[in-house]
């Protein structure tokens, strides 16, 4: 992205009529730039600071409503201290995302390499073929799941068929597995279009070159290719494990009492009415654990100009 | 890299990867085709009996209007919040920039349900609210506007400032120039953000249904029709027909976006 309006030296403005103001660039009037950024920024700070402000404030009461709201206490960051279930449930949640996250990757990172460096002019057709599946139904492509990999589903049916097993494998369905197999099929469109756009910024020169000087593809791909797209790859990793922390919607359809993730416990504590500080604090705390090590990232990728230097 | 070569493993291994992808919504059409109430196997004989049911369906064709009202009401005012910032961001120097595009992105890498947990306390607890459409619509805004801004900052950074210049030498003021210059440029950018927010809105689950009061929206109904198996066919054709029109959606977006940057160095493509 340009960034020619930091290296413009800035331009007085008193009045629009007399043409001082040419320029789209520069700075414009103040009331101007506060009528273009106000809208979204007060959208932001209603319906997202206020909010988790709120929450944040909820997570030191004792109760929700009545008169324990008015009592400030650490109780439910205790609870969270001192209870090993929520502390099993988030990181059976962590491993799941990671779990996923990772085979989201190396199922969908050779995808992203024929769209690259394979696919020709058919490279725009083939990637909407990639991402069409990405944006219809969420939930009916759950339910499918079910159809899959229930205990009549697809997939026993077929094996049966074969004659591979006599008996319907029962452990697919309601099951760690089935939420990480269903989360993976979800998001590999997702993991493979950052990958896809870093593959896309590697100069072809660069492995012209490697192989002139004698490496062969594997080690380009090694020594050139793969650690050029690590931008891409991190981007991807980030898509993918951060809303899955949080999902409960997938557990909730697919996963049985031994697929839950701290999700479900937290849609629990507050639709099921049981302890809103409670809910909050669970809620804050998988924010910070899925937002630290993005800031993080985000940080080192600024240092080291990770991501192509650019300006966002 | 303008000279692919072709690659039998990635071809094979392309289209292994398009039968996974599209396996499931395969499988959800022809369900939508079966002459039974369970969805299982095996399939018992074909029937268009769910289709000819829609028309009676009435709890699902009010989500669906509740859906597209929120989707089209939300998406244009997140296309307008949206737009009118990437202005900001890619033409004038704007203090704390880099703050508010953090911010803005928020939305974007926040898991669903914290988000939803937040809005549903502050709606009820702080505000005193009761749940109901415009407030779904409302949240629906703040989760698209991330996509929003990125999409029209995009196309904005593609083109030259000459033509506003020229428009302003000519004597149009700021706001002229906006609407008869810039507007236009960026209008496939426009119309890509806001089909990009219709489909997000039309499909989200996660945050809404924490905020749903006693009007649902699609997504919302369909996962209460799970617990009533016996209606679920007719969801799944109207799941089945849903599929196919948002499918169509995300061609024209992309084709627009694509058009829109065609121009574009490939390099500067996100």
């Amino acid at each position: 992205m340009r960034d020619e309006t930091s290296l413009n030296p800035p331009v007085s403005i008193k009045d629009g009529r007399g043409g001082i103001e040419k320029k789209l660039t520069g700075i414009p009037r103040k009331s101007q730039l506060a009528l273009l950024v106000a809208p979204s920024a007060l959208w932001l700070i209603i319906l997202l600071v206020l909010p988790l402000i709120t929450m944040i404030g909820l997570s030191f009461q004792k109760s929700a409503f009545g008169p324990g709201s008015d009592v400030f206490t650490f109780a439910s960051y205790l609870n969270f201290w001192q209870n090993s279930a929520y502390q099993g449930l988030l990181g059976k949640s962590l491993w799941i995302s990671l779990v996923v996250a990772v085979m989201s990757i190396v199922l969908a990172y050779p995808v992203a390499y024929f769209l690259a460096f394979h696919a020709g002019d058919k490279q725009g057709m083939l990637l909407n073929i990639l991402i069409i599946p990405a944006w219809t139904s969420f939930l009916l492509r759950v339910l499918a799941w079910r159809l899959i990999l229930g205990s009549n589903g697809l997939l026993n049916t077929f094996l049966i068929w074969l004659g591979v097993i006599q008996e319907p494998i029962s452990g697919l369905f309601y099951s760690v597995n089935a939420v990480i197999i269903t989360l993976v099929y979800i998001w590999i469109p997702f993991a493979a279009l950052p990958i896809y756009v870093a593959l896309l910024r590697i100069e072809p020169g660069l492995l012209e070159a490697a192989s002139d000087l004698g490496a062969r593809p594997w080690q380009g791909f090694f020594k050139v290719t793969l650690p050029l797209s690590i931008p891409g790859v991190l981007a991807a990793f980030l898509y993918v494990f951060i809303p899955t922390v949080g999902e409960y919607v997938t557990p909730a359809l697919v996963g049985g009492p031994n697929g839950l993730m701290i999700g479900n416990i937290i849609w629990d504590q507050f639709m099921r009415g049981l302890d809103w500080p409670m809910g909050a604090t669970l809620s804050l705390i998988v924010m910070l654990i899925v937002l630290l090590p993005l800031m993080f990232i985000a940080k080192a990728a600024q240092q080291t100009g990770l991501f192509g230097g650019k300006s966002e | 890299m303008n000279k692919p070569q072709t690659s039998i493993f990635g071809s094979v291994y392309f289209v292994l990867m398009a039968i996974f992808l599209y396996l499931p919504i395969f499988i959800l059409i022809l369900f939508s085709f079966n002459d039974s109430t369970v969805l299982a196997f095996p399939l018992k004989g074909f029937t268009l009996d769910w289709y000819r049911q829609l028309g009676n369906a009435r709890e699902l064709l009010i989500s669906a209007r509740n859906s597209v009202w929120v989707g089209v009401l939300s998406s244009i005012l997140a296309v307008a919040l949206g737009s009118l910032a990437a202005i900001a961001m890619t033409k004038h120097h704007v203090p704390a920039r880099n703050l508010f595009l953090s911010l803005a992105s928020v939305p974007l890498v926040m898991p669903s349900i914290v988000l939803g947990v937040a809005m549903l306390v502050f709606f009820r607890k702080v505000l005193g609210l009761d749940l109901n459409m415009w407030l779904i619509a409302a949240a629906h805004v703040l989760i698209s506007i991330p996509s929003t801004i990125l999409i029209v900052m995009a196309r904005l950074a593609d083109f030259s400032a000459n033509l506003e210049e020229a428009a302003m030498d000519l004597g149009a003021n700021y706001w002229v120039t906006l609407i008869k210059v810039t507007l236009p440029i960026s209008f496939p950018a426009l119309v890509a953000a806001f089909l990009t927010a219709f489909t997000t809105s039309f499909d989200e689950y996660a945050m809404t249904t924490l905020i749903t009061g006693t009007d649902t929206t699609l997504p919302v109904y369909l996962y209460s029709l799970l617990r009533f198996p016996r209606r679920l066919p007719v969801a799944v054709a109207m799941g089945s027909i849903i599929m196919i029109v948002s499918a169509l959606l995300v061609v024209l977006a992309e084709w627009l976006r694509r058009w829109g940057t065609a121009r574009t160095p490939k390099e500067e493509r996100v």
